[in-house]
């Protein structure tokens, strides 16, 4: 019960076109990457779809436009995490995750009993119950991802959007925090947008890709097509070899020493 | 985990109760210790007297009950109210704001306040028995609430509802401009300089009820307003952003925070004038000693900064005897070397 449908969403700062028209439309269980050079507008879409920024066009879960609801309504069904998430250093983990819980708490009451719950089975789930009582300065950088991404569970919300869920972790830390989010969409039904910078990972972990270039769609579709060497020298400027493992159709994305090469050189 | 939930709330109250119990003891001392009445040990035997159903013989005279009921008491109550609404109303400002540098004047309570106070001053001139009340609260009170309320628009003009940054910027404006204001009209008017400035250093000297039944209603209002919005404070830790989010309207919420802290302030501001440090520190000291949760921040700095300011005033009634020891220099006297104390002998964050 969780499609999301896209029509026609713009976003655009004083002058500037951040999104050209986009229209998509993610199935529930769905894992859609979306990648593209800095300042492409993956962080604007995803903003939209949170509800952060103003946007044209409509975008809707299952049927209900989100621009309808209340901010309270929206959060039950979209959660976000930002890039670069404020982690106050003084506050408890189970404190933090219980801030996942605000859409379900009444403007003047406390949290409840359910919500302590939920907020117990989530710390549960991500392995990080005996993190409860630690404070979250006290925590390494992959804990504290997993925290973040714990808050943005005990949300409950069918939608998750990523904001480079990975950009501050090293390759072990990425990786698990990556399977984690495979793990939690295929029991939970979840439904992931995420903007990703690693090319090679966002081929391996996502369903589908969306290339931002400018605030336009360069190309959309698997891995296999939309990673192509030509296409990532156009759109990043960047010489790579890109290879497709025989066995399992892996994507891989090999930066090379050089300039690319761009049709438009020759 | 239910059981950890309850030992968090049996711990708060743990905190309540003792900040209720300081806030108390500091009340009868307040209202002990003075230049002129009964020995110090006869007030708080004459006041378990006072109380119904106890009677104990405390050797207090009437004459000298009417010293510490009509001139130490109101004094004391006063500035609880004022103590405990500018420590409150700074938890606010700070929360709201994610910056620990934020007192309740930040967006020009005070200097609104000021501006009030010298131009009531001004009109009033020396006659002051020609009003048949005293405009300098009444004044202060409506420049301060005029005050916060230009540079609310001025920063939602230009920054949308979202950013506090720009907020802050716009009161740092505002503040100067009015500072400026009340600088012109203050050089023109040289020969009240003494009476402008004992106003602005902030005093609780010469309090009466009436001062009490003018700020009590907004103290009380405000502070239940900010303490009603704990849940929402924390939110605001993670961010703007991440507060919308989790569907909180960011921008109404952080109004009707700013609001309340800004009318309590306004109103104990226009009766005692600007007493400074107690609404930027008491709520560190309080994060310091009982965590960040404001759950407990803001109870605790309420009834903290009210026992605080009441202990400040005590030094200044008897230190330079007959003449007063303006408070706002005893509350940065005393307190910042125990802040600096607790610095360094706890972590703080930002």
């Amino acid at each position: 019960m969780s499609r999301l449908t896209l029509s026609d969403v713009t976003v655009s700062y004083a002058e500037r076109v951040a999104v050209a028209p986009f229209s998509d439309t993610i199935e529930e269980g769905e894992w859609l990457g979306v990648i593209g050079p800095n300042g492409a507008g993956k962080s604007s879409l995803l903003r939209s779809i949170a509800g952060l920024i103003d946007h044209g066009g409509s975008i809707s879960v299952e049927g209900v436009r989100l621009d309808g609801l209340s901010d309270r309504e929206r959060a039950k069904r979209v959660a976000y995490v930002p890039q670069e998430p404020l982690i106050p250093d003084d506050m408890t983990v189970t404190d933090y995750v219980l801030l996942g819980r605000t859409p379900y708490i009444g403007y003047w009451s406390s949290e409840s009993k359910r919500d302590r719950e939920v907020v117990a089975e989530t710390l549960d789930r991500l392995r990080l119950a005996d993190f409860a009582p630690r404070l979250l300065g006290a925590l390494s950088g992959g804990e504290r991802q997993r925290v973040v991404l714990a808050r943005a569970l005990a949300q409950q919300a069918p939608i998750l959007l990523l904001d480079e869920p990975t950009s501050a972790l090293d390759i072990g830390h990425q990786q698990q925090a990556l399977e984690l989010v495979t793990e939690l969409r295929c029991t939970q039904s979840l439904t992931v947008i995420s903007a990703l910078h690693d090319l090679t990972l966002a081929g391996t972990y996502t369903d589908r890709l969306v290339m931002l270039d400018d605030g336009v769609v360069a190309a959309s579709g698997a891995a296999v097509d939309v990673l192509t060497a030509e296409r990532l020298g156009e759109v990043y400027n960047v010489c790579v070899t890109v290879e497709v493992d025989p066995d399992d159709g892996a994507v891989i994305v090999v930066p090379r020493r050089g300039f690319p090469v761009r049709p438009s050189d020759d | 985990m239910t059981d950890a939930a309850a030992d968090v709330a049996a711990r708060d109250r743990v905190w309540f109760v003792g900040g209720g119990i300081f806030l108390i003891i500091a009340l009868v001392t307040g209202a002990s210790i003075g230049p002129a009445g009964p020995d110090w040990w006869r007030v708080p035997l004459e006041l378990l007297n006072r109380l119904p159903l106890v009677a104990i013989d405390s050797g207090v005279t009437e004459a000298q009950w009417n010293i510490v009921w009509k001139i130490r008491m109101p004094r004391v109550i006063l500035g609880a109210l004022v103590g405990g609404m500018l420590s409150i109303a700074g938890a606010g400002y700070q929360g709201v704001f994610r910056n620990p540098l934020v007192d309740p004047y930040l967006l020009g309570a005070a200097s609104g306040a000021g501006l009030g106070a010298t131009i009531a001053i001004v009109v009033r001139g020396g006659a002051l028995n020609d009003w048949p009340v005293n405009p300098v609260p009444v004044i202060a009170f409506a420049f301060a609430v005029a005050t916060v309320m230009t540079t609310y628009v001025v920063g939602a003009a230009f920054g949308g509802g979202r950013t506090g940054a720009t907020l802050v910027l716009a009161g740092v404006a505002v503040v100067s401009f009015t500072s400026a204001m009340q600088t012109f009209v203050l050089r023109r008017n040289l020969d009240l300089i003494n009476e402008v400035f004992e106003w602005i250093l902030g005093s609780l000297a010469g309090a009466t009820w009436g001062d009490v039944r003018l700020s009590a209603p907004y103290v009380v209002v405000c502070s239940i307003v900010l303490i009603l919005h704990r849940r929402h404070l924390d939110v605001f830790r993670v961010g703007d952003d991440e507060a919308a989010s989790l569907g909180v309207s960011v921008g109404r919420t952080r109004l009707v925070i700013v609001v309340a802290a800004t009318l309590g302030t306004a109103a104990v501001v226009s009766v005692s004038g600007l007493i400074g440090f107690v609404g930027l520190v008491v709520p560190h000291v309080v994060r310091l000693v009982a965590g960040s949760r404001n759950k407990r921040v803001l109870p605790l700095s309420l009834m903290g900064g009210a026992a605080f300011l009441v202990l400040a005033d005590v030094p200044g009634r008897i230190l330079e005897n007959p003449a007063e020891t303006p408070i706002g220099v005893v509350t940065a006297f005393l307190g910042a070397p125990f802040f600096i104390y607790l610095l360094r002998t706890r972590r703080i964050s930002g």
